[in-house]
């Protein structure tokens, strides 16, 4: 079991999960993903469901700390390719991530991280305006 | 005994051609068959009843029309339910095709058992039963298919209701008619996201005009589905808020937590807007040739 790779594009990182998640994996997870935003400047975190057909409370919960963790070091966190299936069932369990945000595919998650980093304010105001 | 307890079978048997005839005329005159085309039609269906009545009959088993005996019968019936409820006719209709057999049946009974009141009212009693039998069965079948047809509509309804729209190049609506219920709202969620996958889109307007009350379960099945919309990456913006029920919408104290405007006009100018696009009025005055 090896652990989930970290890509960097740019000053973004992505991170694509394609296992099943578990408690261990997901703090190495964590650790790594904060010492390469660290270490790398990134401003931007990407995280792959596409390959997940499930994901559950745990997976809710992971995503939702990576976010808060990416905040504090001044990395806008992304969520991409979550499938329409995933997206009912996270719905219907009463997680909708709000602490998170997301994009269709990894491009769309790109040119919103850029988007944000490049005026953040605005796009927050025009968000809920 | 047997003999005994055949006689309605015997003399269908005999009497065939007259029943059949009478039998006709009976239906001619109750309903009044318009054309020429429904009365071919109705004389064939009588000439294949009479010919399976004559066989179930034949089994002395007049009791239980669910025997195996009357198993060619029951399909009969049923086909011909079918194919009239799906025609359009009345119950009435259908019911009278089975019932008006009993006319000319017991014309023959009478005739042969005039003098003989006793045998008369035990071979009227049997064969009334028989017949009402068939025409309950064929009332059965008539409206299981009418309930198939309305649930087949409940559902091309269902399907019809709940369209997505491209408005522009990455803006969906998806303009709401009707009472959301958690069946409508599972299949918008789903004809929603399945569109946002396909065509990339990052706003889609929810256009509520046609939904007539907004109640706390109408409200949460709202938040689902542009709750499941942002998680897909798509923003959404609500749409077609009514005075009333922007009021209701506060009375409840429900919170939405999403983009709302008044009309579909002003959702898409802020969807064009977020989109970078803007709608501007010509300067020049329109080149005719244009």
């Amino acid at each position: 079991m090896g652990d989930i790779p970290i890509l960097k594009i740019g000053d973004c990182l992505l991170v694509s999960i394609q296992v099943d998640m578990h408690d261990r994996l997901a703090l190495a997870l964590q650790d790594d993903l904060t010492e390469r935003i660290v270490a790398d400047h990134a401003r931007g975190v990407m995280i792959d469901i596409s390959a997940l057909e499930i994901v559950d409370s745990f997976i809710g919960r992971m995503l939702n700390n990576i976010a808060a963790m990416s905040r504090v070091l001044d990395a806008i966190t992304v969520v991409v390719g979550m499938r329409p299936a995933v997206a009912i069932t996270l719905v219907e369990l009463g997680l909708s991530l709000t602490g998170v945000r997301t994009a269709l595919n990894v491009d769309k998650g790109l040119a919103l991280i850029r988007r944000a980093i490049d005026s953040p304010e605005r796009d927050d105001a025009d968000r809920y305006g | 005994m047997n003999d005994d307890r055949n006689t309605i079978w015997s003399l269908v048997e005999k009497h065939h051609q007259r029943l059949l005839t009478e039998w006709l005329a009976c239906q001619q005159r109750d309903l009044r068959l318009p054309d020429s085309d429904r009365k071919a039609d109705t004389a064939g269906l009588a000439r294949r009843f009479l010919e399976e009545f004559r066989r179930g009959t034949a089994s002395a088993q007049f009791d239980d029309i669910q025997a195996a005996e009357w198993q060619p019968m029951r399909e009969l019936l049923e086909d011909l339910s079918r194919d009239r409820a799906l025609q359009g006719f009345s119950p009435n209709e259908t019911a009278v095709f089975v019932f008006s057999l009993k006319e000319p049946l017991f014309a023959l009974l009478r005739r042969e058992f005039g003098a003989d009141a006793d045998r008369l009212a035990s071979e009227t009693w049997i064969a009334s039963r028989l017949i009402d039998e068939l025409g309950l069965y064929t009332m059965e079948c008539f409206a299981k298919t009418r309930e198939e047809v309305i649930n087949r509509q409940q559902q091309e309804l269902l399907e019809l209701s709940t369209p997505v729209v491209t408005l522009w190049d990455g803006i969906l609506a998806l303009p709401l008619i009707g009472t959301l219920d958690s069946e409508r709202t599972q299949i918008v969620m789903e004809s929603l996201l399945q569109r946002i996958v396909t065509s990339g889109a990052e706003i889609a307007i929810i256009d509520i005009t046609g939904v007539p009350t907004v109640d706390t379960l109408v409200a949460q099945h709202l938040i689902k589905t542009i709750s499941a919309a942002r998680l897909m990456g798509a923003d959404c913006i609500l749409s077609g808020i009514r005075p009333q029920i922007a009021q209701t919408i506060v009375h409840l104290g429900l919170e939405l937590n999403v983009v709302s405007k008044a009309t579909m006009a002003d959702a898409l100018a802020l969807a064009l807007r977020r989109t970078g696009k803007v709608i501007t009025e010509r300067k020049q005055p329109a080149n005719p040739e244009a």
